[in-house]
């Protein structure tokens, strides 16, 4: 695996022992809209820890990428605080629900372009950009440009520039949102094979249960208006795990227990 | 692309063949008068016996045009980062440049002419003072229309604003000021010209004026058509320097989409 290098022995240590990597405290968030103020979120409060990987589940706008975007410093809490351990803002990568490649650089130049941003030289780690994108099964198009792939060869791409300068954090909002079933299954695969060697800490947000299942080491289920949590759902399957677990009926007890819980805080609302 | 063009410049070549035999054809049928309409063989006569006369001229009046054009390029791009990042610059200059554009700009003409003389920069001024506003425009439509999502996405790589400026917000802007540019560029040759008009002694401008104070027609005609011919190579140039710049813009991608026929059969059937 081309990210080895990277890599640290898995940690077989129980989650509960690991060093906190995020601290999310009391967080509020308040918008001023023409109709008054809308609490998008309630003091919500959250401890991620190293190495995990963390679904943040509700119905759409639920304000659960308002909490991910506070996270990544890109939305200030109204009140409360967000605490990063290790390097901070500085060790995260972002990906998006669109995939935001620019059409002026090809393929490695837009995995390439955080690393611009931040005053390195490039040069230094364009090798390091092939081996992600051969990891993701883009080796060969590296010159190609943006509009040249798929809806699901961006996307990976896109995920090649959040991992690029080696984030400690890999904060995800709705990335396989606008893909279609198949190209989702396979990305969840080649994103639980990734995050697993190189060690990263996962912030997913999904409204997919059978995603955050199959991804999540905890599944934070997030109520509608205002957004609070409402469980933190520990998922017991081991690693790595195959798309077959999703027929076991322990996934579907953990889905079903999701779908309820949706149910009761705001999603499938009739009429 | 390459091939397309092959084939397509023999056509426009031909397109400017046949308006010129449909001048001298309708000069010749109907007897108009040269003192008001010369033929097509008087015009190309005078050019052919006074070529380092025209030259000179046409030279003159391209340098001012070009010299103008670049001026208000580096100007109007500068003005318009200006606007983009400074409300109250905003507020201020964008208010007296749009104010100032609404003024005929030809009637500033004989006021240049008083502060800077009846030389060359007289003319580059007037150039100027006709073209920086398209380009200023267009360059600030263009600098404001990054997207949502490419904001967030240069504010997570946590890049300084220049990297937000010249890796995103230009490269993202420069479909709109190239547009700018091509009409930048033929206003112009217009405000070379009319600087020539009010006081010159010498360029195409002062040609065309001289001769109609002699009723030399056959002269102002010569004038116009290698002004014709200077206008048409800048536009050109443009346009290659649009293919070499932006060569990923939806409108230079050899696969766009082309109008089809296959509804007119439709039509006919509908009838």
């Amino acid at each position: 695996m081309a990210l080895a290098a990277t890599s640290k022995p898995e940690s077989t240590a129980p989650a509960a022992a690991r060093p906190l990597a995020i601290e999310i405290d009391a967080v509020n968030k308040v918008y001023q809209s023409s109709d008054g103020a809308v609490t998008a979120l309630g003091s919500v409060s959250l401890d991620v820890r190293q190495g995990e990987f963390i679904s943040l589940l509700g119905p759409s706008g639920c304000g659960k990428t308002t909490l991910l975007r506070i996270v990544a410093g890109l939305e200030e809490a109204t009140t409360g605080h967000v605490h990063l351990h290790g390097r901070g803002l500085d060790g995260l990568g972002f990906v998006f629900q669109r995939d935001v490649l620019v059409n002026w650089r090809n393929i490695i130049d837009n995995v390439l372009l955080p690393i611009d941003f931040k005053n390195k030289k490039p040069k230094a780690y364009r090798e390091r950009a092939r081996q992600l994108l051969g990891t993701f099964g883009l080796q060969g198009f590296e010159n190609k440009r943006p509009w040249e792939l798929s809806g699901g060869m961006r996307q990976r791409a896109a995920i090649c520039r959040a991992l690029i300068d080696d984030p400690e954090l890999l904060l995800m909002d709705e990335p396989f949102g606008a893909l279609d079933a198949m190209t989702r299954d396979e990305l969840n695969v080649e994103l639980q094979s990734l995050w697993r060697h190189a060690d990263k800490t996962a912030l997913f947000v999904t409204h997919s249960i059978s995603e955050a299942v199959f991804l999540s080491d905890r599944v934070v289920v997030i109520s509608d208006k205002p957004g609070r949590i409402v469980e933190v759902l520990d998922i017991d399957f081991p690693r790595p795990r195959s798309l077959d677990i999703r027929e076991e009926a322990k996934f579907g007890q953990y889905s079903r227990h999701l779908r309820g819980l949706l149910e009761r805080h705001g999603a499938f609302r009739k009429g | 692309m390459l091939a397309g063009r092959k084939f397509r410049i023999p056509t426009e070549l031909w397109t400017l063949v046949a308006l010129l035999a449909l001048w001298q054809a309708a000069v010749v049928v109907f007897q108009v008068p040269e003192i008001l309409v010369p033929s097509v063989d008087v015009v190309f006569n005078e050019i052919a016996t006074h070529p380092d006369f025209y030259l000179v001229q046409s030279m003159h009046t391209l340098s001012n045009t070009v010299a103008a054009f670049v001026l208000s390029v580096i100007f109007g791009i500068s003005l318009a980062v200006a606007i983009v990042y400074s409300s109250v610059l905003e507020k201020t200059l964008y208010t007296v440049l749009v104010a100032l554009n609404n003024v005929p700009k030809v009637a500033l003409a004989p006021l240049f002419v008083i502060w800077l003389g009846t030389g060359n920069a007289s003319k580059i001024a007037m150039g100027i003072m006709i073209s920086i506003f398209a380009i200023v425009i267009d360059a600030v439509l263009g600098l404001r229309s990054l997207t949502p999502d490419m904001v967030d996405l240069g504010r997570s790589m946590r890049g300084s604003g220049f990297k937000m400026l010249f890796k995103l917000r230009l490269p993202n802007a420069l479909p709109s000021i190239i547009a700018g540019m091509k009409v930048a560029m033929s206003l112009s040759l217009v405000g070379a010209i009319v600087g020539e008009f009010v006081a010159a002694q010498n360029g195409l401008g002062f040609v065309i004026l001289s001769a109609q104070g002699m009723f030399r027609t056959d002269r102002v005609f010569a004038a116009i058509l290698l002004l014709a011919l200077i206008g048409t190579a800048l536009f050109y140039l443009m346009e290659y320097l649009e293919s070499v710049l932006i060569p990923w813009h939806e409108s230079r991608r050899g696969h766009a989409p082309k109008p089809t026929t296959p509804l007119a059969p439709v039509a006919t059937i509908k009838t």
